[in-house]
């Protein structure tokens, strides 16, 4: 067994995170969240902190670390805006599609640009049919004059309106024993007839464009397709699962700190018969439980990243920790508001958005009951 | 040939944990131990202006005085773009005034140099004596310039700088070498990248400690400064609750008198009292 710690490197990795939200997320997260709007004019400058492509080899324009680091960015910037960390998680997930199943041809034409955050990445599995009835995708993609043409509609899907790159996942026609083939596409977000559609209005992770992206008729050439005819299936469910939940799970940690924070600060302000009111036990016990699920959610994560860069298989590990991050800041944003009494329901304070937050982070990446089967399938089995 | 830039920077506690900042009576200095620094704000402007008249050719190297744990504070500097770091730490320069720190920095960098430009903050956050950058232009018998606003390259062995004062502003042209002290307004430091912090481990950071440099023992740490503080005392923070009663013209009397007593002046008649009248 090894002691946990992170290295030199990625301590100091943090801290220039750290630095760069308290610059520029920390003072906006608040008007982000009222309005609603996604900071896409933070791109460029993420992509020259190297956060874009935190994880792309250095050939592609990324900075050549790993998915832990990309936790530690994602956590930094979630601890004060979750909006803008799924914002970059699902920018990451496009890129992630790419890097790990694009040909030389197409991470040469795409990663460069996603890297430097030039452009932002989207990834559109999710139909108004369910995410989780994965195979059940109506979306459609038909061989014509040796180019794809792609016909659909993409729900609940982050960067919908923002997104300059689109990795798709259509049906492409059905096997032997007429199951349906999955095939994944890159689309140019500006490519005729590809189109954001119904932008919704969430609960919470404002600050993030969640909404439709439909495809009426897109062309693609047989270039955009990625790896081969089928491989939609594997792209899609690999890059939600040790990306995309890694990244849900990353952000969770954040809005965890983000209420530990907050709870310390509150309570050592605010008096209360004539003491602060963290000497009060009812108060520290709700301390203690906030810190003790932001650093078993921690653990959780991080384990799972760290598995990850080590190339091992942690499509459960990233469930357990999914579903533990994303419940535990629920849980944790709820008992800080109570230890806070009135102010807690204030706007003024975060903790009333680090619940929103919390709640809308469950559905993201699968519903905690999707990573309950995922576990106890991996258990049962005995993995 | 590019210009050869140091830069003196120093790790200062950091501001979110004041609260825990001790002095030792005896010592009279500021107990570190324990306590999470940062690199003094006004350092970045310096280190700022220094990266962006490096120029392509140009090299720009980090100095500091201070304990071993400075090292990060150095990997922080190279993080953000320096090409060396050189830090001085020795129980021989412990608790020196800025006479002492101006000097044993002077050596350090007479050994690495020659340097053309040395830049500075104008302070340090934690002792903001403002002395060190004309001490250590001094001991290098420079020119310097303090709260320099601008910095531009005019020739290869001139600058064209602008400093602040309070309501004015001047412009100078310098000859190299020189000593510069960046103001806060002349810059935005950049942001650190994250491939800047995996380049700095592979930058070179050197030690030196005493026997390294060319001093004189009786200029160096406690022993070399000649500024005694006198006495050091932490003020009475305490709140005390009064009560005050009586009917709201009373109340209300009585607290104009306790806030001039201290020392709060109050004109009568400028405040409605919730009861009416003026107080």
């Amino acid at each position: 067994m090894q002691f946990f710690q992170f290295t030199e490197e990625q301590e100091m990795l943090r801290k220039a995170v750290r630095e760069f939200v308290d610059a520029e997320v920390a003072p906006k997260a608040k008007e982000w969240d009222e309005n609603d709007v996604c900071p896409v004019e933070l791109w460029p400058l993420m992509g020259e902190l190297g956060l874009c492509g935190v994880f792309v080899p250095e050939e592609y324009g990324g900075a050549g670390l790993g998915h832990t680091e990309r936790a530690i960015v994602l956590e930094e910037i979630s601890r004060h805006s979750a909006g803008l960390g799924i914002a970059l998680m699902t920018h990451h997930l496009g890129t992630a599609a790419i890097l790990y199943y694009g040909n030389e041809e197409q991470k040469k034409k795409y990663l460069p640009d996603l890297c430097s955050g030039k452009k932002v990445g989207g990834l559109s599995v999710t139909e108004p049919g369910g995410g989780s009835d994965f195979m059940g995708q109506k979306s459609t993609g038909e061989l014509k004059d040796a180019k794809w043409v792609l016909n659909g509609r993409k729900c609940f899907i982050t960067n919908s309106h923002i997104a300059d790159v689109d990795v798709w996942t259509v049906i492409t026609g059905q096997d032997e024993k007429g199951r349906p083939v999955m095939t994944a596409f890159i689309i140019d977000g500006d490519a005729e007839g590809h189109t954001p559609g119904r932008k919704e209005h969430k609960l919470g992770l404002r600050g993030s464009v969640t909404g439709d992206v439909i495809c009426n008729n897109v062309v693609v050439g047989p270039e955009q397709m990625l790896q081969k005819l089928g491989a939609g299936a594997k792209i899609a469910m690999t890059t939600i699962q040790e990306v995309g939940r890694a990244g849900m799970s990353a952000i969770c940690v954040g809005i965890l700190r983000g209420c530990i924070e907050e709870a310390v600060k509150f309570s050592n302000e605010r008096i209360l018969y004539g003491k602060p009111l963290n000497k009060l036990q009812a108060i520290q016990f709700m301390i203690a439980e906030n810190r003790v699920e932001y650093e078993a959610a921690k653990l959780l994560t991080y384990r799972a990243t760290g598995m990850k860069d080590a190339g091992l298989p942690c499509a459960t590990e990233f469930a357990i920790a999914k579903y533990y991050s994303t419940e535990a800041s629920v849980r944790c944003a709820k008992r800080t508001m109570d230890s806070m009494g009135g102010y807690g329901i204030v706007n003024e304070y975060p903790v009333g958005r680090f619940l929103r937050d919390g709640l809308a982070s469950i559905p993201s990446g699968g519903t905690s009951q999707v990573q309950l089967l995922i576990t106890a399938g991996a258990t049962i089995a005995g993995k | 040939m590019g210009l050869s830039i140091a830069v003196c920077i120093k790790p200062v506690p950091d501001p979110k944990h004041y609260d825990k900042i001790k002095i030792d009576p005896v010592k009279k200095t500021v107990v570190r131990e324990g306590i999470s620094t940062i690199l003094n704000p006004c350092d970045k402007h310096a280190l700022e202006a220094a990266l962006q008249l490096r120029g392509s050719d140009g090299a720009v190297t980090v100095i500091t005085m201070a304990p071993p744990n400075a090292e990060e504070t150095l990997r922080e500097a190279l993080a953000m773009g320096a090409d060396a770091a050189i830090l001085l730490t020795d129980r021989a320069f412990a608790g020196a005034d800025t006479w002492a720190t101006s000097y044993t920095l002077a050596s350090g960098l007479k050994k690495a140099g020659p340097f053309d430009i040395i830049f500075t903050g104008t302070e340090s956050a934690d002792g903001a004596t403002t002395q060190v950058p004309a001490q250590l232009a001094e001991w290098m018998d420079w020119p310097h310039l303090w709260n320099a606003v601008t910095v531009e390259q005019t020739g290869e062995q001139t600058l064209k700088v602008r400093t602040k004062a309070e309501n004015e502003w001047s412009d100078y042209q310098v000859t190299l070498p020189c000593l510069l002290a960046m103001s806060r307004e002349s810059n935005k430091p950049r942001l650190t990248s994250l491939m800047g912090v995996m380049k700095a481990k592979k930058k070179p950071l050197t030690v030196w400690c005493r026997p390294d440099l060319d001093v004189d023992d009786a200029a160096l740490g406690m022993k070399g400064s000649p500024t005694q503080p006198g006495a050091i005392f932490e003020p009475e923070m305490g709140r005390k609750g009064i009560l005050i009663s009586g009917d709201v013209d009373e109340i209300a009397a009585q607290l104009v008198e306790k806030l001039r007593t201290a020392g709060l002046a109050i004109e009568t008649g400028d405040v409605c009292a919730p009861g009416g009248g003026n107080v």
